[in-house]
């Protein structure tokens, strides 16, 4: 705060407005050293940092979208005969949040477009938070001093996951209620708990009547306002942390290079936003998403083909529909493990991922800080288990829409099934074993283009009648990008022996982190990258290989 | 002819005219006895099932059999009725291949309507069945398409989806869509059940029934339905409109994230 008279100036007359409302803020919030120390924040320019953005300008049009939509929806589940625009559903029985749902689309002006606009913002949020998660898996951008701002973004997708679940939930049409009477099977099939849950959250025997609204205010209020916070404490953390970059010359572990946020990232991010409000609107505009009118309203006796989530609980469902339906008979009890183990599986799935960060660092031991991101053929068993991951979530997406597959495509749903079931469990093994190898095939091509230059394509014929290729040498930038990384040594389980000579008990963990670690940094798992001595040995005049 | 007018007052003539009037009658009626209701114009009728005959031992009889009695390679048509006929043949989906994979699928009709009507009539003849129905049956006159919708959802949403779609059954078999799908062929196959879908008679889903969940269909699966939010995304729920976020939606903000983080700002070289 600057709290200092400056007599000078008023001599000189008044001050400009502008700056006289700045003083005046600045007296109160200190808003001049905030500016100071955030106004001119580097950020680096790279199309994948731009995932984040896009999550979150789809985020706040979803929280504007949403409260018109509030404006209009009412979360009843009170009982009344339709008498609106749409003929087809005229005089049928609905809940007064379909029947308002049926209000918002066909009468309330630009009630449709709104809702929308909601819809896909809210599909295409969680598909960015999954690809944006993703771009930060690859590249380690999660690695320390990040981890923290890792399980924020984890929980923004899970929450985010939950909170499209409680809204697609809220019309009450038939589709919805599909899925909130599988929500309700697969809260019952937790053992001794689950019966209780359940009739917790309907307020008795499914559906009753307490579901739409309770759902309406975790949808409206609870998780938004979670999500929200997580939101603030990850851009919080962003600025803290500063911006990751990808190696190049001229960057390092202790600067970031790009542009400031003042004026160059407001521009741009600004601009951003609209656009991706732009294309949102226009998708919105132009394709239908979720026509509750096509559905009906829900009844428990009532069911359609092609029941599916939104695409984020696919996963789930894909669980559902791929499990057998094995049960048993536990004194008395049934044990629904068709549905209790794809439950638990949606848990470790989830949990896998968010976990491995910590995984990683215990393994390789590694306490470093780093703001320089990998290549994903650098870190070749990383990309691996991401890959691996990646493939169990996608195998459960296919899973999930086993009928439309297997009518599209002319399949036996059987078969797809049967498919889904086997690549359950060989899929990730496969995409693991893969994606390693051709990390590796990758390092070795780096170490090949350090070391002998790019290849031109040009043939040329020597006196004595060879045929070589010209290989020409990489530029001192390019030679830097490629051998930037740093590649650590397998951790090794510590001496037998004590510095007194005394044998010393090797933990079972020790042995189990030094084979970890081997397996990300041993003899096979990484190409050694050239070193200054191997390169100056090549290029110093032996001539082109 | 000038002999049989030359003897037309033959006092055995009358006996003649009589005998003959027997046995046209005992045919005809051994013949038309299995269709439960008599025809108007017996003869034309006669005709027409004749006609069929000679379609259905070209066309059919290979596997059904010569009298429609059934073989290995095909089920008995005996009392399936004329609506059968009309549907199955009427849909293209009658003659089927040879091999037809786990389900006869409808193709291109091969014939006009009235060797079709032939074709009924003749497999209407081998056993009494239902009849196919008229326009007043399955129009849209005096329907309550609401109630249709009622009623589509509880009784033919499981295999057919929302709005009649379409969905997987066991086994690489499946409900079809039932866009573009005749009136009178979606009220025929109610009333048969062809294949895997069972067959909703008058005692289970009235003639008032039918004609609703017609109306229904008309109303939100045809070529005249309006879409209120814009592409449809072939009405197939969310693994559509889910590709549809992921290829279109966010394909199309990562070009733009591209586009934008591409232009960045630069110190302009003199």
């Amino acid at each position: 705060m600057s709290t200092t008279e400056n007599t000078e100036s008023r001599e000189r007359g008044k001050a400009p407005a502008g700056e006289r409302v700045a003083d005046w803020a600045d007296g109160r919030l200190g808003i001049y050293s905030l500016a100071k120390s955030n106004m001119r924040k580097i950020f680096p320019d790279h199309w994948s940092f731009m995932l984040g953005e896009v999550c979150m300008y789809s985020f706040i049009i979803i929280i504007l979208t949403g409260v018109y939509l509030t404006l209009f929806f009412h979360p009843s589940m009170n009982e009344v005969v339709y008498h609106g625009s749409y003929v087809p559903l005229q005089g049928q029985m609905m809940s007064e949040a379909f029947n308002s749902t049926l209000h918002i689309s066909f009468d309330v002006r630009g009630g449709l477009l709104i809702r929308q606009i909601h819809h896909w913002a809210a599909l295409i949020f969680l598909a960015g938070m999954f690809v944006h998660m993703m771009r930060v898996f690859f590249t380690g951008a999660f690695r320390k001093p990040r981890e923290i701002n890792w399980l924020f973004g984890f929980l923004l997708f899970v929450l985010g996951m939950f909170t499209g679940f409680t809204g697609y939930s809220l019309p009450d049409d038939l589709l919805s209620g599909t899925g909130v009477r599988f929500t309700e099977g697969a809260i019952l099939s937790m053992p001794i708990v689950g019966t209780y849950i359940s009739f917790f959250l309907f307020g008795g025997q499914f559906p009753g009547h307490d579901f739409v609204a309770r759902f309406y205010s975790i949808h409206i209020l609870l998780l938004p306002g979670i999500m929200l916070g997580l939101m603030v404490g990850h851009l919080i953390l962003v600025f803290y942390h500063k911006h990751t970059q990808f190696a190049g010359p001229g960057k390092s572990e202790k600067n970031v290079v790009g542009m400031p946020l003042l004026p160059v990232y407001m521009a741009k991010a600004g601009g951003f936003f609209f656009l991706v409000f732009g294309v949102i609107a226009a998708i919105a505009a132009t394709t239908q998403i979720n026509p509750i009118w096509a559905m009906g309203p829900y009844r428990p006796d009532q069911v359609s083909t092609g029941a599916q989530p939104d695409w984020y609980m696919g996963f789930a469902e894909g669980l559902i529909r791929y499990m057998p339906g094995w049960e048993i008979n536990f004194w008395g009890h049934t044990l629904v493990l068709g549905v209790f183990i794809p439950l638990v599986l949606f848990g470790l799935v989830l949990g896998a991922i968010a976990l491995y960060p910590f995984i990683e660092s215990w393994v390789t031991g590694d306490k470093s800080e780093h703001h320089i991101l990998d290549r994903p053929r650098n870190a070749p068993t990383r990309t691996g288990f991401g890959v691996a991951w990646v493939t169990v979530y996608m195998i459960g997406l296919i899973g999930g829409g086993n009928d439309l597959i297997a009518t599209h495509f002319h399949l036996s749903i059987n078969d797809v099934t049967w498919f889904v079931r086997i690549f359950f469990f060989a899929g990730p093994v496969i995409a693991f074993i893969a994606t390693k190898r051709i990390c590796l095939g990758l390092q070795r091509r780096d170490r090949d283009k350090v070391l002998h230059g790019r290849e031109t394509g040009i043939i040329k014929r020597l006196p004595h009648g060879e045929f070589i290729e010209v290989h020409e040498p990489l530029s001192q930038e390019q030679l830097h990008t490629l051998t930037a990384h740093h590649q650590y040594e397998p951790a090794q389980v510590g001496p037998a022996v004590d510095e007194n000579g005394v044998e010393r008990k090797i933990k079972g963990s020790e042995k189990l982190r030094a084979k970890l670690s081997g397996a990300y940094y041993g003899e096979d798992n990484q190409i050694p990258k050239p070193t200054v001595e191997e390169y100056k040995e090549i290029t110093s005049g032996h001539g082109h290989h | 002819m000038k002999k049989l007018s030359a003897r037309r007052r033959h006092p055995l003539a009358a006996v003649v005219v009589l005998l003959l009037a027997l046995v046209g009658t005992g045919g005809a009626y051994a013949l038309l006895a299995p269709t439960s209701k008599a025809q108007a114009d017996e003869t034309s009728q006669s005709l027409t099932i004749e006609e069929g005959k000679k379609l259905f031992s070209v066309s059919c009889a290979s596997c059904h059999g010569t009298g429609g009695q059934g073989s290995s390679d095909g089920p008995s048509l005996v009392g399936v009725g004329a609506a059968s006929v009309d549907f199955q043949v009427g849909t293209g989906r009658m003659p089927a291949a040879t091999s037809q994979g786990p389900q006869v699928v409808a193709k291109k009709n091969i014939f006009t309507q009235a060797q079709i009507d032939q074709l009924a009539a003749y497999v209407a003849s081998l056993g009494a069945g239902p009849e196919v129905p008229t326009s007043e049956q399955y129009g849209p006159d005096g329907a309550d398409i609401a109630k249709g919708g009622e009623l589509f959802r509880t009784n033919c949403a499981q295999c057919h989806n929302f709005v009649g779609s379409g969905g997987a059954l066991t086994k690489g078999k499946f409900a079809p869509s039932l866009e573009g799908v005749a009136p009178k062929h979606i009220y025929e196959a109610m009333q048969t059940g062809p294949q895997n879908m069972p067959s909703f008679p008058d005692t289970t889903l009235s003639e008032k029934n039918k004609k609703d969940i017609i109306a229904y269909l008309d109303a939100v699966n045809s070529p005249k339905t309006v879409n209120p939010g814009g592409l449809n995304l072939g009405g197939l729920g969310p693994v559509s409109e889910g590709l549809f976020a992921w290829i279109f939606g966010l394909g199309a903000l990562i070009a733009v994230a591209v586009w934008v983080a591409a232009r960045t700002a630069k110190a302009k070289k003199s």
